[in-house]
C-alpha cells in the first residue's frame, strides 16, 4: 500500500511541474469548445443573468462577441460571476480567460497585477447618490458623512482623495458585495452610495423607491471600463482587443445587425478588408476570415449594444456622452481594421 | 576460579534500527526517507512552478509592497491611521480590530456560556428549559446567518441620527452606533492613574493576607471596606492635590453625525453579539459535560457540610470540572477568533476584510497576502492554546495527580 501511495504521489508531483507556465489561451479556449468569462454578480446594463439565467449587458456583449469570433456561437460562454476584490485573482489563476467586468483601466492594474486591459467599452466616473430627503445638492456638502462603498474598487481609493482634497472628513463602510453595499444603503447605515455614475444608475433601479434618490452632479474621477487578459499571451491579447475595435469600427462603417450580410458583399474597400473579402486580416489574427460578421451578426455594433444594454433602448436610458464616436462628438475610436 | 559475568551485547544498534524504523527495520527507515524526499521535492515543484507562473504573467512578488501607501480608509481604528499610511498599517489596524471582536466576543461568550450552562442544570423546570432551547435554538443555525440577522435587525431598529434616542444628552444611540464622551487626559492624568495602580496592588495584596490568615490560621479577616477606601481614596487624594485628570468630550450633533465623543460602530455590535451568543451554546454544553462528570457525591458532600448550592458549585465542583472543560474550551475559544473572520459580510474592517480584502485587490499580490493572513490565524490560535495550557497546567497542579 505505501508504495502504491508513493508513486500516486510522484505521479501528481509530475503533473503540476509538466503544467506549462507560457499560456496558449487561444488553443486551450478552441479545444475546450467553451470561452470562460469573468462578469459581475449583477449589475443591469452591464452583466445581469435575468430569471431564466440568460446573461445580457454590455460587458456580457463583449464576451458573446469573442465567442462568436471563434465558434460563431455567442452561446458558448461561460459566465463566471465574480465579487470586486476576487477578479483579479480568477483572472491570475487562470480560471478565467478574459474579465469583463467594469473594471477601471489604472497603471497599477495594467503592470503589477499581471493583466492587461484591451480597449475601453465604457467612459465612467464616479459619483455619488444620496436619499433626496436629506436636500444635498452638491458632493460638496457632504462633510462628515458616512458613506457606504464596495471593498476592492477604485472607488475606495479617489473617496479618500476626494474628500481628502476637499478638506471634508467622513466616515466609509466597506462591504464585499454590491448587493450587501446597496442594503446597507437602503437600510440607512450611510448617507452616501458611491459608485462609477453607471453603476449608481443601475442600482437605484432595485432600490424601494428609485425617485427617492439622486445622483450628484460632480464626477470625481475618470473611470475608463474595459476587458483584460493575463499578461504574456499576445495573440489573445490581440484577438480580444480586435473584437472590441470590430464592434466599434462596424458602428463607424455603419454595419448592422440588420445590414451585414448586404454591407458583406460591398465593393468598398474598407468593408471588403473587413468582411475578409480582401486580404486575410482575420487569419492573422487566429480567427477566420469573415470574424467581423459573425461578432456583428451575434452581438450588433457597438452603437446597438450599448443601446439595447444601457443607452436609449433600456431601463438604465444612460445618454451616449462620452462614449459616441469620435466623429459625433464622443471619443469612442477603434484603430482602423487593415 | 571466579567466573566473570558475561557483559550483555550492546542494546545500542537494535534500539537505534527500532527506533528509526519501527518493526520494518531498516527496510522502514529507507522508505521513510524516501518519502520525507518525495514530500520536499512535491513542496519544492510547487514553489518553483507558481514562481514560473508568476514570472511568465510578470506579476510583481515580494514584500515590497507593504512599504506603499494604502489610499483607503477604515472606518474603526484603534491606532492612528490614514489614507497616507502604509500598507503595513493597515494589516496592524485590521488585526487590532480581529483581536479587539475576538478578545471581547471570548470574555461574553464565556460568562454567558457558563450562566446557560448552569441555568439548564439548575432544578427550576422553567429556567432550565429556557436554557435548553437557547442552546438548541443557537448552536443549530449557522453563524453567518445571525451575524446577518444581528446586522440587520440592530440597524432597522435604530432611528437615524437627527432622532438619536438619547441619554442625559449625553449618551446618544442611532443606526451610525452609539456615541458616548470621549476621556481626554488633562495635566493630573498621570498621578490619578499611579494612584489607582497602587490602590489596586495594595488591595491584591490584602486579600492574599486574607486568604493565607483563613487557611493558616483560621482567621477570617473582612478586607473589602479596606480595598473599598483604598480604591476611591487613594485617587480621590491624587485628584484633589493635583486637579482633575479627565474631562469629558461631549459629542454633539453637526451635519450628518455627531462630532466630538467616541463611537461604537453597529457592526462591531452585531459581530460581538452574534459572535459571543453563537459561541456561548457550545460552550454552555462543555460547561454542563464537565459538570455532571463530578461525582455526585461531592455535590452531596459539600450540601451536607452546610455549603449554599452555589458555594458548592463555586468552591468545589467547578474547580474539578474545569480539568474536563478546558480543552474543548479552547477549541470553542480558537472557533469564535477564526469566525470572526464572517466580519467582512456586515462591513467590519476585520483582518480578513481590509488585508486579505482590500489590500489584496489594490496589489493582487494574492500569494503573499493570503500567506500572511494564514500566518497570522495560525499564530493567534497557537498563543490562545498555549495561554490555556498553561491555565490548565496550573489547575491540575493545584488539584494534584
Amino acid at each position: 500500500m505505501k508504495r502504491v501511495s508513493l508513486v500516486l504521489t510522484l505521479a501528481v508531483a509530475a503533473g503540476l511541474s509538466a503544467q506549462a507556465a507560457s499560456a496558449q489561451t487561444l488553443k486551450t479556449v478552441k479545444d475546450r469548445g467553451m470561452l470562460s468569462c469573468g462578469v459581475s454578480q449583477g449589475l443591469p446594463g452591464f452583466s445581469s443573468p435575468d430569471d431564466k439565467g440568460n446573461w445580457t449587458g454590455l460587458d456580457v456583449d463583449v464576451c458573446r462577441a469573442i465567442a462568436a469570433a471563434i465558434f460563431n456561437d455567442a452561446t458558448k460562454v461561460k459566465f463566471v460571476p465574480l465579487s470586486a476584490k476576487d477578479r483579479f485573482t480568477a483572472l491570475q489563476s487562470g480560471e478565467i480567460d478574459v474579465l469583463s467586468r467594469n473594471t477601471t483601466w489604472t497603471l497599477s492594474r495594467d503592470t503589477s497585477l499581471g493583466a492587461n486591459f484591451t480597449g475601453v467599452t465604457y467612459y465612467d466616473g464616479q459619483g455619488f447618490l444620496v436619499k433626496k430627503s436629506l436636500k444635498v445638492n452638491s458632493a460638496l456638502e457632504l462633510n462628515s458623512a458616512s458613506v457606504c462603498v464596495q471593498t476592492g474598487t477604485t472607488t475606495e481609493q479617489n473617496l479618500a482623495d476626494y474628500f481628502k482634497g476637499n478638506n471634508m472628513k467622513y466616515e466609509v463602510i466597506a462591504f464585499g458585495t454590491a448587493d450587501e453595499t446597496v442594503k446597507a444603503y437602503e437600510s440607512g447605515r450611510c448617507d452616501v452610495f458611491t459608485s462609477d455614475v453607471s453603476q449608481l444608475y443601475a442600482e437605484r433601479l432595485k432600490l424601494a423607491n428609485p425617485a427617492d434618490h439622486a445622483v450628484l452632479p460632480e464626477v470625481i474621477s475618470k473611470e475608463p471600463l474595459g476587458p483584460m487578459v493575463r499578461h504574456g499571451d499576445d495573440q489573445w491579447f490581440d484577438v480580444v482587443k480586435w473584437t472590441l475595435f470590430a464592434m466599434v469600427d462596424a458602428e463607424e462603417l455603419g454595419v448592422t445587425q440588420k445590414n451585414v450580410d448586404e454591407m458583406a458583399k460591398s465593393d468598398k474597400p474598407e468593408l471588403k478588408r473587413a468582411f475578409g473579402t480582401d486580404g486575410n486580416l482575420g487569419e492573422q489574427l487566429g480567427l477566420t476570415k469573415d470574424w467581423v460578421s459573425r461578432i456583428v451578426k451575434a452581438v450588433g455594433n457597438y452603437g446597438e449594444s450599448f443601446d439595447r444594454n444601457v443607452g436609449a433602448g433600456s431601463k438604465l436610458g444612460i445618454a451616449r456622452g462620452l462614449n459616441q464616436l469620435w466623429n459625433k462628438g464622443g471619443i469612442q475610436y477603434a484603430p482602423p481594421i487593415r | 576460579m571466579a567466573i566473570e559475568p558475561r557483559k550483555p551485547p550492546s542494546q545500542f544498534i537494535p534500539k537505534l534500527q527500532r527506533a528509526l524504523g519501527g518493526r520494518a527495520g531498516w527496510g522502514g527507515f529507507v522508505l521513510q526517507i524516501l518519502f520525507v524526499a518525495a514530500l520536499a521535492w512535491i513542496a519544492y515543484e510547487i514553489v518553483a512552478n507558481a514562481r514560473a507562473n508568476l514570472q511568465a504573467q510578470r506579476i510583481t512578488a515580494g514584500f515590497g509592497f507593504l512599504q506603499n501607501t494604502a489610499g483607503f480608509d477604515v472606518s474603526q481604528n484603534l491606532i492612528p491611521y490614514t489614507g497616507s499610511d502604509t500598507y503595513t498599517r493597515v494589516f496592524l489596524v485590521g488585526l487590532l480590530n480581529t483581536l479587539l471582536v475576538s478578545v471581547i466576543g471570548i470574555f461574553f461568550a464565556t460568562i454567558i456560556g457558563f450562566l446557560v450552562a448552569l441555568g439548564r442544570l439548575s432544578p427550576n423546570w422553567l429556567l432550565s428549559r429556557i436554557a435548553g432551547s437557547y442552546v438548541e435554538l443557537i448552536r443549530n443555525l449557522p453563524p453567518l446567518f445571525q451575524i446577518l440577522f444581528w446586522y440587520l435587525a440592530v440597524l432597522a431598529a435604530l432611528p437615524n441620527p437627527r432622532q438619536s434616542i438619547s441619554l442625559f444628552d449625553i449618551f446618544y444611540l442611532n443606526n451610525r452606533g452609539l456615541v458616548i464622551p470621549k476621556p481626554i487626559g488633562e495635566p493630573g492624568f498621570e498621578p490619578f492613574v499611579v494612584a489607582l495602580v497602587i490602590a489596586i496592588v495594595v488591595s491584591v495584596g490584602l486579600w492574599r493576607y486574607s486568604r493565607w490568615q483563613l487557611f493558616q490560621h483560621g482567621k477570617l479577616i473582612k478586607v473589602w471596606p479596606y480595598a473599598l477606601g483604598l480604591l476611591i481614596g487613594l485617587p480621590l487624594v491624587a485628584a484633589l492635590i493635583f486637579g482633575a485628570p479627565v474631562i469629558f468630550e461631549i459629542p454633539q450633533l453637526k451635519g450628518f453625525n455627531f462630532a466630538g465623543g467616541s463611537r461604537v460602530i453597529p457592526e462591531f455590535v452585531a459581530l460581538t453579539l452574534a459572535l459571543s451568543t453563537y459561541t456561548a451554546a457550545f460552550i454552555a454544553e462543555i460547561v454542563r459535560a464537565g459538570i455532571l462528570s463530578v461525582h455526585s457525591g461531592q455535590m452531596e458532600a459539600g450540601s451536607s457540610l452546610g455549603l449554599q448550592r452555589g458555594s458548592v458549585l463555586r468552591l468545589i465542583v467547578i474547580p474539578q470540572a474545569m480539568r474536563v472543560i478546558l480543552p474543548p474550551l479552547t477549541n470553542q475559544y480558537l472557533n469564535l477568533t477564526k469566525n470572526s473572520s464572517l466580519a467582512v459580510a456586515i462591513g467590519y474592517p476585520d483582518l480578513v476584510s481590509v488585508f486579505a480584502g482590500t489590500t489584496l485587490s489594490q496589489t493582487g499580490q494574492a500569494i503573499e497576502i493570503i500567506g500572511i493572513t494564514m500566518g497570522v490565524y495560525l499564530l493567534i490560535s497557537l498563543v490562545t492554546s498555549a495561554l490555556m495550557s498553561f491555565y490548565g497546567w496550573r489547575i491540575s497542579r493545584s488539584l494534584g495527580p
